[in-house]
């Protein structure tokens, strides 16, 4: 099993974070993972992506310009991103400010109110959380006790205090990502 | 087994140089490669195994401090990026004109001039050919993963200390910037001053009153004097040449194709291999680890199972010149590479590839 994933929005949204802990929870479940951020001029104050791979088997290129799963967070990203879903992929984004929403019709596409869920949860900055929460329901790849795991081993110690409110924002992306097309 | 990670190249680089027992690093920040030095900053192992990481005022300094290091009979190493490489080169010509053992990192970006920070391998000409001036060669070798970032510390430093000469590992901003799972190795102390002075009898390390005075230079106003001192680099290169190569084989067995690809090129072409075969085409993969020594020979056997050969660099076309010296005519040889900072994709290389095959693979 191989999972390729980009993860792509604003700088700041945590979007290299996110794609860390994910990776990090691959290594909780014994799987070769990669890591491939932007480091480029887009990142210094743009948009940020990063590849994500997860496989049971030794990673080729850690580079690839077709997806599995695309996590998509705003409008940028989408106009880049939406066509490099494989057919029969999946494709998830938060509505927040997109002003076109995804347009193919060969892909499965979930949304989830990522940004508006963190603020009624009080702490923008477990927004990451609440879509990697939602991402864990569509794709069951990664076990939720591995995630939390993964949160541990990627956290410094005097953080680990917050685990309890960021798994609370994973349990809140699970139980509110929506179905808006299934192939 | 060691302990498990989830680092950058260059966090794991530099984790390694840590329990390596390297005794100093100086360096000066460059994109794609600053965690390098930020990583050894933060770690601050001054603390715990004595190990120096300074800050030069300038890369030029850091070499500099480095060829001091190194006469000592110290194991250190120091890390840039192209244009920061670039000017070191001078200073690696004087290590390897002294016969001084160093490390150097590059991790490539592209060029010339200040170019881009984005991922190249525009550098292998000058890691391999020289870079610097005079008759020289220095140990190339070319991580392909984050694990190999790691592993290459000791392996260049054993190289280095076994040959007496400058070893260069030659990575670039996809190696240098992902993350993956990597096994660092337990932590090696650093050596005592008795025990440098049993393995590095040359060192400047103060003349006690049974033995001449070491001498640490490359200036020889004598011609013949040089010479003769060129004829013993040019033995050891050779000896090199023998002894230490190393390649990986991919799929080559039945092979009708084969891809020639160092490094993160070598990571997507391996993709481009699984493109390849479903589209009916039986390539294989030839990944030099080391590039000074080049696979010649084992690039020559391959040569004359198959029915052309595809140099994938992320430059103009550099290594396909050693890909071609090795191939001696056999059969066509073509490149293949985006450049500038592009990365090329898998699929671009498998199309590249079945592109020519359709054109009936033409030497280049």
């Amino acid at each position: 099993m191989t999972e390729e994933i980009i993860i792509a929005g604003f700088g700041g949204q945590g979007v290299l974070s996110m794609g860390k802990i994910l990776a990090y929870s691959g290594i909780m479940q014994d799987q070769e993972v990669s890591w491939m951020p932007s480091y480029g001029p887009e990142m210094r104050g743009g948009t940020a992506n990063v590849t994500v791979i997860l496989s049971d088997e030794r990673i080729g290129s850690p580079v690839l310009t077709e997806f599995d799963t695309a996590i998509i967070l705003n409008q940028q990203s989408m106009d880049k991103f939406e066509r490099t879903v494989k057919p029969g992929g999946y494709l998830l984004y938060d509505p927040n400010g997109i002003t076109r929403h995804p347009e193919r019709t060969d892909i499965n596409i979930f949304k989830i109110e990522g940004a508006k869920q963190a603020a009624e949860m009080g702490n923008t900055k477990i927004f990451n959380m609440v879509v990697l929460g939602a991402y864990l329901k569509m794709r069951p790849i990664v076990k939720l006790e591995n995630v939390i795991l993964g949160l541990k081993k990627s956290l410094p110690e005097r953080y680990h205090s917050l685990i309890p409110l960021n798994e609370a924002a994973i349990n809140n992306g699970m139980n509110n990502i929506s179905e808006v097309q299934a192939t | 087994m060691g302990e498990l990670k989830l680092m950058k190249g260059n966090e794991a680089i530099a984790e390694a140089a840590i329990r390596e027992g390297v005794d100093a690093y100086f360096g000066y920040p460059i994109t794609p490669q600053s965690e390098v030095i930020e990583y050894l900053m933060a770690e601050k192992p001054h603390e715990r195994t004595g190990m120096v990481v300074l800050q030069a005022e300038s890369e030029v300094a850091a070499i500099n401090m480095v060829y001091g290091a190194a006469g000592a009979g110290k194991k250190v190493m120091t890390s840039s990026s192209s244009p920061g490489i670039s000017l070191k080169m001078e200073g690696v010509s004087y290590m390897a004109g002294a016969e001084l053992p160093a490390v150097l990192l590059n991790v490539v970006r592209g060029g010339p001039g200040l170019g881009t920070i984005q991922p190249s391998q525009a550098d292998y000409f000058q890691a391999v050919k020289g870079g610097g001036h005079g008759d020289y060669k220095m140990i190339v070798l070319a991580p392909a993963s984050v694990q190999e970032m790691a592993d290459f510390v000791e392996l260049s430093f054993d190289l280095a200390f076994k040959y007496l000469t400058p070893v260069m590992i030659l990575s670039d901003g996809v190696i240098g910037q992902m993350m993956e799972k990597v096994e660092v190795k337990e932590h090696k102390p650093r050596m005592t001053d008795e025990e440098l002075i049993k393995r590095s009898p040359w060192a400047t390390v103060g003349k006690p009153k049974e033995r001449e005075r070491n001498v640490i230079s490359s200036l020889n106003l004598d011609s013949h004097i040089q010479e003769e001192h060129n004829h013993k680099l040019i033995a050891k290169y050779k000896e090199i040449q023998e002894k230490e190569v190393r390649c990986e084989f991919i799929d080559c067995e039945d092979a009708e194709y084969v891809i020639v690809a160092y490094g993160s090129s070598a990571r997507i072409a391996q993709k481009s291999l699984q493109l390849l075969k479903e589209k009916g085409i039986k390539a294989g993969l030839i990944r030099p680890i080391t590039l000074f020594p080049f696979p010649k020979k084992e690039i020559n056997e391959i040569a004359a199972k198959v029915k052309g050969i595809l140099s994938v660099e992320m430059n103009t076309g550099q290594m396909i010149e050693d890909v071609k010296l090795a191939v001696e005519g056999k059969v066509p040889v073509s490149h293949y590479g985006r450049f500038g900072g592009v990365i090329h994709s898998p699929q671009e290389v498998a199309d590249a590839l079945d592109q020519k095959i359709k054109g009936g693979f033409k030497d280049e």
